[in-house]
């Protein structure tokens, strides 16, 4: 009897921590207006939308100026993150975000790299194995050729040799 | 030197790799031409169709009882429709000549203003729209998707939309004088 | 009158190179000597015209002719002198101009060479080299017209014409617009001509492909005489980038040196495929080997500097260093197409011809790690290229504007960089022909434990953070691979020669150059690796508005804000607002630094220069960003301190003189039976 109501008191115990926990960045937001820092936290990774390929949190322009004062409006309303870049997005468009939205044609954007990066590999591995086979058959009738054919260095690993 | 002596096999490359590179080749120089294109398109010219479009409209403006507006449903009237933002100072110039417009046709049922705001803060935009009393509907181009169906170039640009849906005039840049905006209207309107 | 005969010269220029083709063209198939030689003096007649249309243009920017539309544009009269010469490749026209004055400058040294053994390349060089400035020259005479002058109209209407219009009056305004105050920086000054000298010096190594493959003399001969243009052109590209990203550190005021910007990345491509082509022509040299593979990169390596030009100057992409909307786009892209589809159709013509002499023997032999670098090299390039053409596709696919920045390039790259790193560090102990894992790890333990023990110190004293940690251990392999191999042939020449150790090592170098030159340029890209790594992983800031006599704290620095001063410099149309703030270690002051906004009122531009602190730690980077007008009480400033950045800027300049090692003139060797001579008593020089 007593342990499970010590259980329990450590559950609520726990509990309230965590409450407690949740609460301070809530009523931080709530009772610190948002720094600069903070908005240029989020301005960082949008772009300004008139002026091309500028990071909203460096873009010198009125307009700019602006939106990060959205931005901050917004996050001393307590805002997320996600939820101010959101409304970017809507507001201006996807071209605001640095990277296209994960979604529909624009995974092309992610996919074809890497598979053509996979492809050229496959390619550069076939060619080695293509180019190997010959070259053993090869080998047997001049085995010394190449062995020879970097004698500088062949020269430097024997002198290094030598120093030991 | 056993290696060069080998009887040379004279092997092209083979066919389906021309294939395949003559394609990539020839849809990288297809997409780059498309795009030239239309970058050297400009915006939409006079006598061009307009695709409907809906414009959400700020609080406090409301058509036919809704929040939003949809160009097919203003056939039959001509469409003044205004591109602009609060952070743009030429757009200022012209502000008040708008309203003074959409004042003097209002009455009449036959002309309706659109205001869509370019890339835009809200409050901001708000702050603008009280400054100048603009009473014209107005709305944010939410995702840009009405500029880039005009294809502007920046702001203010005003497009003259006539009774059937067919873009008659664009106007880049601020007007200067209210008579300017009346004209445009006026040809318009005597169709 | 001036402007008249500038651009009569230029339409000399554009027949003057006609006519070059076509004598070299008719020259080949008929073979007569004389017409060739006819085309040759044609081409060597190219420069002197061009440099007097330059000349002619020049006068006219410094005088302030501003009825010419062009100076009108980027002069005014509170210019200095030297900025209004400059000024010359500060809009379309004029630096449309420069790159075909540039390139008329490489053509003709390159055909000013001794012809004896190479004949046969001789005319199919020059229609190359001649067609691209054919058309560069005629995109300045068809379309941006840099002699054009201003006409009034009858009805009021002011524009450029090339010929005066009937009915109208030359019109001259009192001044000019002047240069975009971003372009007066002096980085931005040399920046572009070092791209495009870059950009141009490749045409050569390109000219002397394509006259290989019509000719069919498809041997390495065209490699080993275009190996030090291709040199040369990398080290101008190379230190046009460096230039552009200092300039964008010092005079863009976002606390960085590189955006993955569409443009930065259009210049950045053909030095990728540049770098993979000095690599893997060593392998065709040594071994015979990837023929086709050379031509393919020195093709791409053109067609990317075209291509880049193109998206830049054409309005198809929209970039901070885009120029304005402009009437060259179709003809540009015809050329384009014209370029692709002869250099592929080629290729694939030769196809045959290109077979490879030798066969690949170990996967861990040289040449074996040269072709995993190539494939790095252009995995690297595949991001790039995809990330500047997705927009188009997203755009002209489903109507949505996308943008593809930094985030995407960096996750992409970032592996990219680090397998080119760790090849870097293995390549140089592995031996040409054969290596096994067994000798590969015999050279490697002893610097693979150094680096381990660096990598171990670096974690104890300086940061916990794993890409950093791996970073620092690639940096450390590398060099101390490379510093072994400098070591190990210098105690094998004393040995042999009986030198000092110095000496050895002066005269290792200078008979390896290219090789030794090379492992240089991977000490000092280690370096600059540390740069990029600091800045990008431990990069700091903060921002904020104080008062007059307040404080802003950073990562252990404290800056005072003592006062702001606001003047009009009205000779040069400035208004400087300078703050002075004082930057404190503890208490110790360390340094008064003085960021400031320079407003222009011709443009109405403003500029935010930082004001910077470096030392060879980090750099403390303050920037003005805004202040209460006319009064001294408060101020935002932004601060950021970017940790290690100056590893960046003296690796550029290290890597600069690795370049030069590499590239410095040495007697030519004779190239008869240069592959048996090799096999033979191959010793030193061409590494």
């Amino acid at each position: 009897m007593n342990r499970t109501l010590r259980n329990t008191q450590y559950a609520i115990l726990l509990i309230l921590i965590l409450a407690a926990l949740l609460a301070i960045p809530v009523a931080a937001q709530g009772t610190n207006p948002p720094t600069d820092d903070d908005v240029n936290a989020v301005a960082k990774q949008l772009y300004c939308p008139v002026c091309e390929n500028t990071p909203l949190d460096v873009c010198p322009t009125q307009a700019c100026a602006q939106w990060r004062d959205l931005i901050r409006l917004k996050l001393s309303q307590g805002e997320s993150e996600a939820e101010i870049k959101q409304y970017f997005v809507d507001n201006d468009g996807a071209s605001v975000l640095k990277e296209p939205p994960r979604e529909g044609l624009n995974w092309l954007a992610y996919i074809i790299p890497p598979l053509a990066i996979l492809a050229g590999a496959a390619f550069l591995f076939g060619a080695f194995r293509r180019m190997k086979k010959p070259a053993l058959a090869a080998s047997a009738q001049s085995p010394e050729v190449d062995a020879s054919a970097d004698e500088y260095v062949s020269r430097l690993e024997a002198e290094v040799k030598k120093q030991r | 030197m056993t290696e060069t002596m080998e009887a040379p096999v004279r092997r092209g490359a083979p066919l389906w790799a021309q294939i395949v590179i003559w394609m990539v080749l020839l849809a990288l120089l297809a997409l780059v031409g498309v795009t030239l294109n239309k970058r050297k398109q400009g915006t939409v010219q006079p006598g061009d169709v307009i695709p409907d479009f809906t414009l959400p409209l700020f609080d406090g403006y409301q058509y036919d009882g809704k929040s939003e507006v949809k160009l097919s449903d203003l056939r039959g009237k001509v469409v003044v429709l205004n591109f602009w933002a609060s952070w743009c100072k030429p757009c200022e110039q012209e502000a008040a000549e708008l309203q003074e417009a959409w004042e003097f046709y209002e009455p009449t049922g036959e002309v309706i203003f659109l205001g869509a705001d370019y890339v835009d803060t809200e409050p901001e935009a708000r702050v603008y729209l009280q400054k100048y009393g603009i009473t014209f509907l107005n709305g944010p181009d939410m995702g840009t998707r009405i500029s880039q169906l005009f294809r502007i170039k920046g702001v203010p640009e005003t497009y003259f939309i006539d009774k059937t849906g067919v873009m008659r005039y664009v106007q880049v840049g601020p007007f200067s004088s209210l008579a300017q905006i009346q004209q445009q209207i006026d040809i318009l309107l005597a169709e | 009158m001036l402007a008249q005969f500038g651009y009569g010269i230029l339409v000399v220029t554009f027949v003057v190179a006609l006519y070059s083709v076509t004598a070299a063209v008719f020259g080949y198939f008929n073979k007569s000597a004389s017409l060739v030689e006819s085309a040759r003096r044609s081409m060597l007649l190219t420069f002197p015209l061009l440099s007097v249309a330059a000349l002619s243009l020049i006068i006219l920017l410094v005088q302030g002719d501003f009825g010419v539309q062009f100076v009108y544009e980027v002069t005014s009269k509170s210019m200095p002198t030297y900025l209004k010469v400059t000024a010359w490749w500060g809009g379309q026209a004029g630096s449309l101009l420069f790159w075909s004055w540039l390139m008329s400058a490489f053509a003709s040294l390159a055909t000013l060479r001794k012809w004896d053994r190479d004949r046969e390349f001789l005319p199919w060089v020059i229609v190359v080299a001649n067609v691209t400035l054919a058309f560069f020259v005629a995109l300045n005479i068809f379309f941006e017209n840099p002699f054009a002058r201003l006409y009034q109209t009858f009805d009021g209407n002011i524009a450029a014409y090339t010929f005066a219009p009937a009915n109208s009056m030359p019109f001259a305004p009192a001044d000019g617009r002047g240069l975009n105050p971003l372009l007066r920086h002096p980085g931005m000054v040399i920046h572009p001509p070092m791209l495009y000298l870059g950009f141009v010096a490749y045409v050569v190594p390109f000219a002397f492909a394509i006259a290989a493959l019509v000719t069919g003399r498809t041997d390495d001969r065209w490699i080993r005489i275009t190996r030090r243009w291709s040199l040369w052109a990398w080290l101008f590209l190379s230190f046009g980038l460096v230039l552009g990203g200092r300039w964008a550190y010092d005079v863009l005021g976002w606390g960085g040196y590189w955006g993955w910007d569409p443009v930065e990345i259009a210049a950045f491509m053909p030095w990728l495929t540049g770098t993979a082509f000095l690599h893997s022509v060593m392998i065709q040299e040594k071994r015979g080997m990837l023929k086709q593979w050379n031509m393919i990169l020195i093709i791409l390596t053109y067609a990317l500097v075209i291509f880049g030009t193109f998206l830049t100057r054409s309005g198809v992409l929209s970039s901070v260093h885009a120029f304005a909307q402009s009437a060259i786009g179709p003809s540009f892209f015809i050329f384009i197409g014209f370029t692709f589809v002869t250099s592929v159709g080629l290729l694939i013509y030769r196809w045959a011809d290109l077979k490879a002499e030798a066969e690949m023997k170990s996967m861990l032999s040289r040449e074996a790690l040269f072709l995993l670098n190539n494939l790095l090299f252009m995995s690297v390039l595949v991001v790039c290229f995809w990330g500047v053409i997705f927009p188009l596709i997203s755009e002209l696919a489903t109507g949505q504007k996308v943008t593809v920045g930094p985030p995407f390039y960096e996750r992409a790259n970032s592996p990219l960089f680090a397998a080119l790193m760790l090849l870097m560090g293995i390549a140089p102990l592995s031996a040409w022909g054969h290596s096994t894992v067994a000798t590969l790890g015999r050279a490697i333990w002893k610097p693979g434990v150094f680096a381990v023990g660096i990598t171990l110190l670096a974690y104890a004293t300086y940061t916990h953070n794993v890409i950093a940690l791996i970073g620092f251990f690639l940096v450390a392999l590398v060099i101390l691979v490379t510093l072994y191999e400098f070591w190990r042939g210098a105690r094998a020449r004393q040995k042999t020669q009986g030198e000092s150790f110095f000496a050895a090592l002066a005269r290792l170098t200078g008979r390896n150059r290219r090789r030794y030159g090379g492992y240089f340029i991977h000490i000092s890209m280690m370096l600059m690796a540390v740069g990029i790594l600091g800045i990008e992983l431990f990069q700091k800031e903060t921002q904020g508005t104080v008062q007059a006599g307040g404080t802003m704290e950073l990562h252990g620095y404290t800056l005072v804000y003592k006062d702001i001063a606001q003047w009009d410099d009205f000779a040069s149309g400035v208004n400087y607002t300078r703050a002075v703030v004082q930057v404190y270690k503890g208490d110790q002051l360390l340094t008064e630094l003085h960021p400031r906004t320079d407003y222009y009122y011709e443009s109405q531009q403003n500029m935010t220069i930082p004001g910077v602190r470096s030392t060879i730690a980090d750099d403390v980077y303050v920037l003005l960003v805004d202040w209460e007008p006319a009064s001294a009480i408060g101020a935002t400033f932004k601060v950021y301190v970017n940790p290690l950045v100056n590893w960046l800027w003296v690796g550029s300049l290290l890597f600069l003189m690795g370049v030069i090692i590499a590239a410095w003139p040495e007697e030519e060797r004779e190239p008869s039976a240069v592959r048996a001579k090799q096999n033979a008593h191959q010793t030193s020089a061409a590494d």
